[in-house]
This record gives structure tokens, sequence and C-alpha cells, in this order.
């Protein structure tokens, strides 16, 4: 992308104001997408986004600019903005000599998404829209969507971090609509993972466009959801956002070294039921939050967050790490070239602990059982939290029951951690998600076992 | 888009793309440039500062009711030839569709409107430095529990033209600023410590028009006045929606009355124009045209003129808002409510900037109205918890209690839970305090009748 003689003279430029770090982050970026909505394949569409970001580190001022043009000159003016902004004044030219870091890469890509014939991705999704709605008459909306990306990534740093990462993803998406007596409901499937086309040799689309129509035409008979405190079973592979809004987020050191995180100053301590066992990894092979590189050169890793409900470690990126004078953990990330990096998860997931699924509903007399999340949200420094019920049921006398209408679920997150009171042996990995934070969106993993809050709020309309 | 000259480039590229058009092809070329500053103060010093640039191109063509597109985020001849050719590979997966038409010129002509503010443009940097880290010193100053957690000024430009082969051609430019101020206010000692976040903000043509002193004061009083709150109990109540959380309602009542749900089935009002939805007195607006508006423009993302449309009347559905496509399925004509994200994106359909018809009180007038109730400060995750297919509402909330009339102690971590239709006709008042708030629904006091309060 960007030859390595050329790098090496806009990192010296960039410093030459005084500033005592500066770094290029580079992407080249291909995408393709196509959307289908009742019945018709809408467009087919493709996208190109190539450029540079610059960031410039002088004290406790980070400047940043960013550019499309990535010739010397274009990086140059980049860098000159970048540095103005960050400028302590005096200093002399540094010289920068990189060495190319060795490739990490965790993925293995078997086809190319750009080797594939469009038509064979459109194909997709005419065949879920058949299945999704050969599931049955109440069915009366379609729509689904394919994408896939492949983009390369080059960072280069006077730290002399100069490392490159090539990252293929592969999306696909439905909704279904179905129609009763009490009006209209919703299902939805979704699977996202950093592999080529080849995941369409595993994945039965047919059964994920049924499973969403299911979804929907089960909620048709479904009954509002109660309202209060309550014990909530989370089915396995769905809950993991639970754990990304109860504690992940609020484990990022930004927030931390802010003071706006209720786990500030607890490393050491218990935060949790001691069944709980937390951990980020971004190396996971196939995962949706799986990067060889972090979006500053750093090399993904496993880190437990969270050991046998004893909070070990925080997520660090280059500038938290650089103040506490502590490594990086490879949770440094950015949306794309335009954007600055913060401490960010990549996949985050519960280990397995001691029950058996079956046990826990069995043993709860009265309460939810989620069997699909939505999305959530938190307010680190407070610690509330809320997620989003898309299929739940009743618990009554230890048994699933009536389906209930769509909610939300809140709680506080130290106190859930300490809630947690059984924990099953059914770990799998949840669908993609989409991690906001500050503006940012990145794809990130999330993971768990059948678990049982022993009380949270369900925030339905029925007493 | 109104106006300027500097956008006389862009036009150029755009109607280059068009001009190559075979016989048979519609072709639109929507071509924009923008910029940004970002500032950051933390702890009195600049914690980052971002200035950069961008620039691209995105084509969408239709040939045989078969539509393609294509973007890429550069203007370099090579790329723009590249995303043609590819907009019209793209062409020949799409489904055969008589309603993929682009937008025709209709006659109605766009509302004046003063979108671009030479002082802004002229602002320096050490200027909007000074301004982001007075407004943190400001918040700081308001009360000794509060910190600030970050104090930002922003501001952005755009051009953008327009082009298409149905004879569609505008070309114009903006810009707009914006600060912002999150805070922290702690209460307690070591592990019983206490945090509650607040927020503050103002918006202007220009930095001149801040009002620095509200955004911190505000700030400062979202962040205090939760301090020790309680879960609630679990109940049916009356609540009072804060102008803020008003404007987050109404961007979800928008989705349920947008033409591309009603031509596809997904809206929970597509066979109800002309009954009522809302309770009487209730009238919803989506006005661009009104320059009071954050988001007043005077042309819709396909370059048609922008327009007043009157959705519900006295509590009566009268419209959906369309883009061309929507509107021809509907066989009916475009309300002028096309949205477009950017070069990287096709028109789609929504309200462009929506308002009740403000009553004549005020908040403090209608709280005293209510006996038992809640005034609810702020929302945690409308995007999780509302489901305006099936009309599902169920959030999380934060808030003070009231009682006999008056406003009494703050409450956290419950949920407000109704249906769409419900609290359109549950709704009781309407408040007299409009705010403008740099979204695309304005704010003001909202009274909505049984709504189910979760907690303990």
């Amino acid at each position: 992308m960007i030859d390595q003689d050329v790098l090496e003279r806009v990192l010296a430029g960039a410093t030459t104001t005084g500033a005592e770090f500066a770094e290029v982050y580079a992407e080249d970026k291909r995408s393709t997408s196509a959307g289908l909505d009742d019945g018709r394949i809408e467009q087919v569409s493709s996208g190109r986004d190539r450029g540079a970001g610059i960031r410039v580190v002088a004290g406790d001022t980070t400047g940043f600019a960013y550019t499309s043009d990535l010739s010397e000159a274009g990086l140059n003016i980049a860098a000159g903005a970048a540095a103005a902004a960050a400028s302590q004044g005096g200093g002399g030219v540094n010289s920068v000599g990189l060495t190319k870091a060795a490739p990490h890469r965790p993925n293995t890509i078997v086809h190319d998404p750009d080797s594939i014939q469009k038509a064979r991705k459109v194909e997709l999704l005419k065949r879920m829209n058949e299945a999704a709605r050969a599931y049955g008459p109440e069915i009366v909306q379609v729509s689904a969507g394919y994408g896939d990306s492949t983009k390369r990534v080059l960072v280069a740093n006077t730290d002399g971090v100069y490392a490159d990462d090539e990252i293929v993803r592969t999306l696909l998406r439905i909704n279904s609509v179905a129609n009763g007596d009490g009006g209209m409901q919703t299902g939805y499937q979704s699977m996202g993972h950093t592999v080529g086309f080849e995941i369409f040799d595993t994945v039965d689309v047919e059964e994920m466009a049924r499973e969403a129509s299911r979804q929907a035409v089960t909620k048709l008979a479904a009954r509002p959801a109660p309202s209060g405190e309550m014990p909530v079973v989370i089915k396995h592979g769905t809950g993991g956002v639970l754990f990304h809004e109860a504690c992940g987020h609020g484990l990022e050191a930004d927030h931390i070294q802010k003071g706006a995180s209720v786990y500030a100053g607890k490393v050491g301590q218990q935060v949790a039921n001691p069944m709980v066992t937390l951990v980020d990894d971004g190396t996971m092979p196939g995962e949706w939050g799986t990067l060889g590189i972090d979006d500053e050169g750093s090399q993904t890793q496993r880190n437990v967050l969270i050991e046998d409900g004893i909070l070990t470690d925080y997520m660090w990126d280059f500038l938290r790490s650089r103040k506490d004078g502590r490594p990086q953990s490879g949770n440094g990330r950015r949306q794309s070239y335009q954007h600055l990096p913060m401490v960010r998860m990549t996949n985050t997931f519960v280990m397995n602990g001691p029950d058996d699924p079956g046990d826990i509903i069995a043993n709860t007399p009265k309460g939810v059982y989620v069997a699909k999340l939505g999305g959530g949200s938190v307010n680190t420094a407070s610690g509330d939290f809320v997620f989003g019920m898309t299929e739940a049921y009743l618990i009554e006398d230890g048994k699933v029951t009536e389906p209930l209408r769509d909610g939300n679920l809140i709680g506080n997150g130290p106190k859930v951690l300490q809630d947690i009171d059984m924990l099953a042996n059914d770990f799998s990995m949840g669908s993609p998600g989409t991690c906001g934070k500050d503006g940012q969106g990145v794809p990130v993993g999330d993971g768990q076992p059948t678990l049982r809050v022993k009380a949270l709020t369900v925030g339905g309309t029925a007493a | 888009m109104s106006g300027g000259g500097t956008s006389d480039e862009l036009q150029a590229i755009a109607d280059r793309v068009i001009e190559q058009a075979a016989a048979g092809e519609q072709i639109e070329a929507f071509v924009s440039r923008g910029g940004e500053t970002e500032v950051r103060v933390y702890a009195g010093e600049v914690e980052h500062f971002v200035s950069a640039q961008s620039e691209g191109i995105g084509i969408r063509v239709i040939r045989d009711g078969r539509t393609g597109f294509a973007y890429a985020g550069t203007l370099d001849d090579a790329a723009i030839g590249e995303v043609l050719s590819e907009a019209r590979d793209n062409v020949e997966f799409g489904t055969v569709d008589e309603f993929a038409v682009l937008a025709t010129p209709d006659g109605v002509e766009p509302t004046e409107q003063t979108l671009w503010n030479d002082a802004l443009a002229d602002c320096g940097t050490d200027r909007k430095i000074d301004i982001a880290k007075e407004l943190d010193r400001l918040a700081s100053n308001q009360d000794s529990r509060v910190r600030v957690d970050d104090a930002n000024y922003a501001d952005a430009w755009g051009e953008a033209a327009v082009a298409s082969t149905n004879g569609v051609r505008q070309a114009g430019r903006e810009n707009g600023c914006y600060v912002s101020v999150s805070t922290l206010a702690d209460e307690g000692e070591g592990d019983d410590v206490e945090t509650q976040t607040g927020f503050g903000f103002s918006v202007g043509q220009e930095p001149g028009e801040f009002d620095l002193e509200r955004a911190a004061r505000e700030a400062s009083e979202r962040a205090t006045q939760l301090l020790g709150a309680t879960k609630p109990a679990s109940k049916s109540t009356t609540v009072v929606l804060d102008p803020f959380v008003t404007a987050q309602f109404l961007g979800v009542i928008s989705s349920t009355l947008n033409g591309s749900a009603v031509v596809k089935g997904r809206s929970l009002f597509a066979d109800r124009l002309g009954d009522e939805v809302a309770a009487a007195g209730v009238t919803l607006v989506d006005d661009p045209t009104n320059p009071l508006a954050y988001t007043s423009t005077d042309v819709d993302g396909e370059g048609l003129a922008a327009r007043r449309n009157v959705l519900i009347e006295n509590g009566v559905l009268r419209q959906f808002v369309h883009n061309s496509y929507s509107a021809g399925r509907a066989d009916t004509t475009s309300t002028g409510n096309a949205t477009r994200g950017g070069f990287a994106g096709t028109p789609g359909v929504g309200c462009l900037a929506l308002s009740l018809e403000p009553g004549t009180r005020s908040q403090a007038e209608l709280i005293a109205d209510v006996d038992d109730g809640l005034l609810v400060m702020a929302m945690q995750g409308l995007h999780s918890g509302v489901n305006p297919i099936s009309g599902d509402f169920s959030t999380g909330a934060s808030g003070l209690l009231i009682s006999g009339g008056e406003i009494g102690a703050p409450v956290r971590e419950f949920t407000i839970a109704s249906t769409l239709q419900k609290m359109l006709l549950d709704i009781v008042e309407v408040g007299g305090d409009i705010d403008w708030l740099p979204m695309r629904s304005a704010g003001m006091s909202l009274v909505i009748r049984n709504v189910t309060m979760s907690g303990a």
C-alpha cells in the first residue's frame, strides 16, 4: 500500500514539531453487499474505501488527520495537520527505522469473496427468501442481506512498530415478519465470520431462514412480558451481550483511567460469582471480533479479565498502557482510517460452569427464559445496563411455557455478576455484533453457556 | 444544498458521469466532499484534536427496471470510471422492478435556506480550543460533586452535487457546529461511592451562538439530581417525558410512518389513513423548511424540494412520508423525504425534521397536574427494547418521581413499557416548551398515561 521508505520519511516529518510519537494507519477495503426485500433483489452494491489516518502524540495531546490520498505528498499534508494539532514547539528531526513484524493471521481464508461470482451471493438470498416464506402462511414479509469485505491494513509508528493484516469478513442476515390476529411479529437470524465464502459449505442458509420465521410465528401467540424483578435464565450462545454490557465496557482502561467505571480500583477483588471466568480473545479463528493485529499494530491475544470471580485485568490500548507503564493487550481498535483508536473488546465470552442446562430450568419455579437477546447498552459510571429480549418465554414450575412479547431487561453490572447463581456446561459463541462507542462501530463476538441470574428486572407490561 | 459557487467542481464531476449514459440507461451520480474539526478537552488540556477532509462518489444505474450501485471514497478519474463500471456490472443481478426509477423533477421550488455560515468557516483553531476549554471550566465549577468526563467542540462542513439523466441537478454546501459536555457526579466514599452521569450541549450556526453556561449547567444538574436514586416499585403510572426524551420517542414513531415500511407491509399504521391513531389535539408535522429545525434543508436526498408534511392532524393519520420509489409503489408522489447517508449509500425514506405541534404550558405546569407519576429524564436501550413493527415499547429509564404535583425523589434502574399504538392514544398533553435539539426531531415535554414502570 505504502513503501517502507515513504513511511519512514512521513513518520520522521510528523515528529519534527517536537511530538514524541507518530503513527500511520492505512487501509484499503473492498466490499460487496446485496439486499433482498419484498421478494426482490433490490440492488447489489460495490464499495472501495482507501486512505490513511495519521496520529501524532505530544504529552497528553493527540493530533489526528486523515486522507484518501496515499501518495507521499498526500500523507505529508495529513501528517503536517496532525503534527500542528499536537505541537509542543521545538524538537528535532527524528530518524525512524522500521522492521516489518512477522505476520500474525489467526484466520485461514480458502475462498476470497472477491473471487466468487456475484450471482452466487445473490442466490443465497433467494434461497433464504423461499425457505423463510415456505415456513408458513403467517409469513408476510422477508428481507435478507449479504455482505463481504476484504480489508488490508498497514500500521507503522515511531516506536518501530511495522505490521500488516488482511481481514476478510462474510455476513448473512434475515428478517421475517409474521402476521396474525394480534398484529405483526418479527424474527431475526444472522451469521458472520472472519473467513471467506467457504463458510457456506457448512452453514445451512435455509435453516437460518426457517429459524427466523419460526421466531416470528411463535411470537404471534406471545403474551405481554411480566413486569418486575424475577429469576432470568439465558440460553447459551445468545447472552454474551449481557457480559459485554454488564462488565465488558466497564473493564476498558480508558473508562478506568478517567474514573468513569464501577470497576475502577477493583483488580484482585471478587467481582462475580466464583463460577465466572470472563475472557476477551482476539485470536479465535473465524470469529467476528478476530484480528491478527489490533488497529495500532499490536498483536491480538487472549486476555483473562475475570478468573473464578476475581477481577484480574482490564483491556488496554497504546495511550492507556503507556500512561500506566504496562504492555498493551491488543485492544486498540477503530472503525476506519477516519477514526482515532480507543480501547475496544474483540470476542468476549464466559467459560463453562458446572451445571446441566436442563437442571437450571427445572430448578426455577417461576421466571423468564430468554432464548434470543437483542442489543444492549450500559452506563459504565453507574453500572446500569439494559439488553433486549427478542425471543423469550415464561418459566412456570420448572418448565418453559408461554412465549412473551419483546422488551428490555435492566440491571446493575456489579450486582448482576454476583447474582449469577447457575452456570451450565454448554458454551457456544453467539451471533456477530457491532459494538458502538463514542460514535464508532466495530465488529465484536460474544459467547456464554446457559446461565441464571437470580434477580433481574423484566420490563414488560403484565402485572 | 443551496447556493455557493464552490460546488461547481463537484457538479461538473456529476455531470460528466451522467453524460456517459447509454441508450435505455438511467444514471444518477452523487458527489460530495466534507471536512470536520473535533476538539476534546479533558482535565483542562486538549486530549485530542481531529482535523480532516474526505470525498467520494456514489453512482446508481437503472436499466430495464434493474438497479445497481457502487461507490468509492475518492474522486480521482480512474476510480470514478471503475465505480461506473462496477455499478453497471451490478445491474444484472437486480430483480426487475417496474417502480425502480430515479426521481423526476416535480416542479416544487425549494424553500430558500441559509445553510452556510461564513463566520463558522472563518473561525480559527485557537478559538475552537478555547471554547472547549471554557466549557470544561464552566462545567467543572458548577458543583463540588461534579467532574467533567470530556468537553467537546465539533464542526463539520460539506458540499455535494447530484445529477441524473432524469433531469435532477442540484448542488450546494452547508456547515454547522456544536459543543457537548459529559459529566460525572460522585457521592460517598471508597467502595460505597455512587457515580451518576449527565450531559449538556449547545448548537449554533456559528460559535458565537453557543450558550456554554446552559450546557454546563444542564450537564451538572442531570448528573447531580440522580444522586441517591433508588429502584422504584413496579406500577402503572403517568409519565412526563423531558424534551430530549420526547425527541427520541418521536424518532421511534417516525419509523412507523415511513412510506417504505408501509409499502412493504412493515408499518403497524399501513391501513390506518383517516383513522384516529393519536389523542385528540395531537398534531405531528415533518417540516425541514422550518429554519429553526437543526436538520432543516432545502432539498432531499434525491434532489427534490424538501417540504412541510402534516402526518397526524388533531389525532387523525393523514399521510406517510415517501421518496420516489416508495411513492411509485403507493401510487402517490414523493413527499420530498428521500434520505441519503452520504456517497456510500442509495436514498432511503425518512422524516427530515419532525415535531409535535407544541401546546401552551410549561413543564412545571404539566407536572402540577400530575398527582402520582414520573418525570422521565433519560431513556436507555431504545434500539434493543422497542419493536416498531409489532409496536412493543420497553426501555430502561431514570428520572424523578412526581407526587401531588411536586417533583420528588430520584429513581433509576427501571423500565417503562407500553405499545406505540397505545402511547399515542394515551397522550394527555403536549408541552409548550419546544426545544430545537441537534436531532431529526424537536423536543418538548409530553404527558402520557397508563405506562408500566417495572422496578423492584
